[in-house]
């Protein structure tokens, strides 16, 4: 039976034939689709495998990984989730990642070249590679504060120390539980990521720095600063202020808010920018030219796509080449003028330190596994937004409004509050965003803050700036300075 | 008439010393570069290791030289090899399971495994003198085949995991004794289809050029039909069921020789598994994880969903050409890891370079049994040493297949690298049968050991023609070109061994 046996054993190695070329199929063939399908995670759990570095704000991880029984090997766990969800980001399987957790991702997993020689002494000494904790400038008590004031309302809070740019508080409502992305379960989150991209609101998306608003009253600081920039204006220089002022080359007509004038006409410029006179406002920013006011606007940061504080931010908008009329509305914060809360605050910041803005970050410093500080952001100035005389002018200029102006609302017994409200128009319809942005001490500046209420909130389309953002402005304050 | 030329043999133990040393290194290399890739260091109790498997393998070497001198040098440092690759591998795995607390410490139970199944090995080449003893056994094997086969379905004992039910239990040691059953029936199957082979073979009507086999003659193949159906319905058991039906028409087509019975078997399993697929959702569910494994829907099916399946395709994938290397990738992402799944977790690791080196061990390894079967003279050693290289053959090609998404997935270990103790046991004893029967094969006539070309052959090499009563050991016929009908004459054996040196 030589022959069957023969004939056996060539069908034996066609099927080790068979075997290797279906190995070849998998291995070479289908490699690059199978490595390429979404649910091949091997990235993410190669990731998952090595413990990724916490997150941690003064001391306490918000968003860490723990050890679990899973395929995964560590699930990531956020304390007071929510709170800081614009911030943190996610880090899920299926929906990949946001914002720290996002930007951040080279440190947290280990995988920085900063973390290079932390790196090279695992390989040496055998350790399993860990992530990196990565420290923020976040204080607990100032986000806590935004987060109670914002309470069910759309919007945003942005806290910056001025001298510094380290970014104190920030949050955007409505938040999310990042818990529920990053669960292991993929259909649990891939229908919780489903519902709260649908949601109301975009939670996934933070408002304080991917979205942008008309800023209404409070782009009138950049207004001014353009104005006591060019040499010919002062705080007291004064300004017509007619209750309604006709635009050149339309029929439109600006007035100011409730429609009547502004106290006197004409006025100072200190007494416009305290009652946020429109009128007067729209005829300076004709006055003063669009280029000026775009100019100024950028020292102040806007149109720049660049900034990252790591997270990417959305660039704040002045339109190009508006006609008359469009600066006139351009210079009270109207027509194509648009910021994020993160922007916003940087204008506060910058005339809270003499002028210079600090480039804003949210990383403080990243320490390796065991303990060593491997990088430490230093504060950088961004550009030199004024010079310290505009500075000490417009910081007189607001501390007025929260004195006895549009934002009295943030008086703080004890502490002088430098602010500005700005109630912007979106749409004949809906009710205006409300906008407060403020610094105190202004004789000392410790913290920079901008609130936004998108549609004003819960007091509707009663709101204006100081009513509904300015006492948020306030908490957060007196959280930062009771601290 | 065939004359034997009076050459010396070569027996190959000096060969097979080398090769093992070959082989060794591979296994001990592989252990110390799991430590380099896991932990970055060698392992500290590599030189123990390394000494340990040493010390089988040579031991068993030694027991080849005193009892089985003649034996085939490639078959044992085949397996030394594939062993020592299934042990770094799990010892890997181990430690990715010990990283995140998960169930580990495989890779100690399956180096005592090993060292029992060697030992068992080298019991087996003692008390096993000559093959033709099994032969005795025809019966009683068949007996404990199918106690083997239904011992999972004994209540308290049997226990159903993952939906199959193919462990027993005793005192906490679990075992699979359809490893077991498969030696058993491989000899069963020899000694009967030798014995009837002629009456197997009795041509029967033509249909479509296919000369079918009598219809009273089919009786043997329905009963290991039914066995094998039943093991499939009874115990959901796809993997043993295809396991021990291939072995059987393998081994029926050996005997025979008519593709007949090759093609009637076929259509008979295909036939039984579509209807089981069709009457059972597991089986069923099988198939659709096979032709489409990377639906979504199937994908996060569970149970029964092709996740498993997938993954390990992922981690083959991401192996591509040459692997991540020892400790680098994540078999353990793949449930069964360790056994079920260690040829993806190779894949990976080492990539499709290490799988094709894999594949080509087993390929020699089972190439030289089939050399043993041609080789050696007698009937019922032809079809066990042919039937058994078949068996591993096709346990590869199972598990390899459905691990490759060649053909649909079942639950079988792969020999000597997976984790398991009845499959290490069953297969380096059916490696010890195969060195037994090689040694037979190579050993020279005793004309090489002195006979004069012009001598008249002894009985004993001629003992070619099994028509005798079963219980006749060892069988003889005086001389040869009396072959009944239907049987084929062997080629010339003395020949051969001539060849051979």
């Amino acid at each position: 039976m030589n022959t069957p046996l023969r004939r056996v054993a060539t069908v034996m190695l066609v099927m080790f034939l068979a075997l290797m070329g279906s190995a070849t199929w998998v291995q070479y063939v289908q490699a690059p689709d199978l490595n390429a399908d979404s649910r091949n995670v091997r990235t993410l759990y190669r990731e998952y495998g090595n413990a990724r570095g916490p997150i941690v704000v003064a001391g306490e991880a918000i968003a860490q990984s723990v050890k679990v029984d899973d395929p995964f090997g560590y699930q990531r766990q956020y304390t007071d989730g929510e709170l800081y969800s614009a911030v943190t980001g996610f880090y899920s399987i299926v929906n990949g990642s946001s914002q720290l957790e996002h930007a951040a991702n080279d440190q947290l997993t280990g995988r920085s070249d900063q973390l290079f020689f932390s790196r090279l002494r695992d390989i040496i000494t055998g350790r399993k590679p860990e992530g990196a904790a990565v420290e923020t400038t976040l204080l607990a008590a100032a986000q806590r504060a935004a987060r109670e004031g914002l309470g069910d309302q759309h919007g945003a809070v942005v806290a910056i120390e001025p001298s510094t740019g380290r970014i104190l508080a920030m949050v955007s409502t409505p938040g999310f539980d990042p818990n529920a992305l990053a669960t292991h379960d993929s259909a649990a989150a891939s229908a919780v990521y489903a519902e709260l991209a649908a949601a109301d609101g975009n939670p996934l998306r933070s408002n304080a720095t991917l979205e942008t608003y008309p800023p209404g009253s409070t782009f009138k600081l950049v207004t001014a600063a353009a104005a006591l920039e060019s040499g010919e204006y002062d705080a007291s220089t004064t300004l017509p202020a007619p209750v309604t002022l006709d635009l050149p080359q339309t029929t439109a007509t600006i007035g100011n808010f409730g429609g009547g004038g502004c106290g006197s006409n004409p006025i100072t410029l200190a007494d416009a920018l305290r009652v946020s006179c429109n009128t007067a406002f729209a005829q300076l920013g004709m006055d003063v030219g669009d280029d000026a006011l775009r100019e100024q606007a950028e020292r102040f940061g806007f149109d720049d796509a660049s900034l990252t504080i790591p997270m990417r931010v959305v660039a704040s908008r002045f339109p190009q080449d508006p006609n008359a009329p469009q600066t006139a509305q351009s210079a009270i914060g109207q027509f194509d003028v648009a910021a994020t809360p993160l922007q916003m605050a940087m204008v506060s910041a910058a005339i809270a330190n003499d002028g210079k803005l600090m480039r804003p970050y949210v990383v403080d410093r990243v320490r390796a596994a065991n303990l060593s500080v491997v990088s430490q952001t230093e504060p950088e100035q961004l550009s030199t937004a004024v010079s310290p005389g505009t500075a000490a002018q417009l910081t007189d200029m607001m501390v007025g409004v929260v004195e006895s102006g549009s934002g009295t609302a943030a008086k703080i017994s004890g502490v002088q509050v430098a602010g500005k409200t700005g109630t912007a128009q979106t749409s004949s319809e809906a009710a205006p965003h409300a906008w407060f942005t403020a610094f105190a001490p202004a004789d000392d500046p410790q913290v920079a803050v901008a609130v936004l209420v998108e549609h004003g909130g819960s007091a509707g389309s009663e709101a204006t700036g100081g009513r509904v953002a300015a006492p948020i402005a306030r908490a957060v304050i007196q959280a930062v300075l009771g601290s | 008439m065939a004359t034997v030329e009076p050459h010396r043999v070569r027996a190959g133990r000096g060969t097979e010393l080398l090769l093992l040393v070959l082989a060794l290194a591979i296994g001990v290399g592989a252990y110390a570069l799991v430590g380099l890739g896991t932990s970055d260091e060698v392992p500290p109790d590599v030189l123990g290791y390394g000494a340990g498997l040493a010390a089988l393998a040579v031991a068993l070497h030694l027991v080849l030289r005193w009892r089985a001198p003649y034996a085939d040098p490639v078959i044992l440092p085949a397996t030394v090899a594939l062993n020592g690759i299934g042990l770094a591998m799990i010892y890997r795995i181990d430690f990715a399971y010990e990283l995140r607390d998960k169930a580990n410490g495989f890779a100690g139970r399956q180096l005592m495994w090993t060292a029992i199944a060697v030992g068992l090995a080298a019991i087996v080449l003692v008390v096993l003198r000559d093959h033709r003893t099994l032969r005795r056994f025809t019966y009683t094997a068949m007996v404990v085949a199918l106690g083997l086969l239904a011992l999972p379905l004994m209540p308290v004992i049997g226990r159903s995991i993952n939906g199959a039910r193919i462990w027993v239990y005793f005192g906490g040691v679990g075992m699979q004794p359809a490893e077991f059953a498969k030696l058993a029936l491989a000899v069963f199957f020899a000694g009967y289809l030798v014995t009837h082979r002629d009456t197997l073979a009795l041509a029967g009507s033509k249909f479509l050029g296919l000369q079918l086999p009598r219809a009273r003659d089919l009786g043997p193949i329905l009963v290991v039909w039914a066995c094998s159906i039943a093991v499939l319905v009874l115990e959901k058991d796809l993997g043993t069921s295809l396991l021990i039906f291939g072995l059987f028409v393998a081994m029926l087509y050996l005997a025979t020789e008519r593709v007949s019975w090759v093609v009637i078997g076929l259509l008979m399993f295909v036939g039984g598994a579509m209807v089981a697929a069709t009457a059972f959702a597991h089986v069923g569910a099988r198939f659709d994880v096979w032709l489409h494994a990377l639906d979504p829907e199937i994908f996060d099916r569970a149970p029964g969903g092709s996740g498993q399946l997938v993954r390990g395709l992922f981690g083959m994938a991401s192996g591509g050409l040459f692997g991540t290397g020892w400790g680098d990738g994540r078999p353990d992402l793949v449930p069964y890891a360790e056994s079920d799944f260690i040829v993806a977790s190779l894949g990976e690791e080492l990539g499709l370079t290490g799988l094709l080196a894999i594949l080509m061990l087993y390929a020699v390894l089972t190439q030289r049994g089939m050399r043993a079967a041609i080789g050696v003279r007698d009937g019922f050693g032809k079809l066990l040493a042919g039937g058994l290289a078949f068996v591993v053959a096709w346990q590869c090609f199972v598990v390899v297949g459905g691990v490759t998404r060649l053909i649909p997935l079942t639950g079988l270990t792969t020999p000597f690298l997976a984790y398991g103790g009845s499959s290490l046991l069953a297969n380096w004893i059916i490696v010890a049968l195969l060195l037994r029967i090689s040694n037979d094969a190579r050993r020279p006539a005793p004309a090489a050991r002195g006979l004069r070309p012009d001598e008249p052959l002894p009985d004993d090499l001629l003992d070619d023609v099994p028509d005798e009563p079963d219980d006749a050991v060892p069988v003889r016929v005086s001389a040869r070109g009396e072959h009944p009908v239907g049987a084929e004459p062997d080629e010339h054996p003395t020949e051969r061994i001539g060849r051979l040196s």
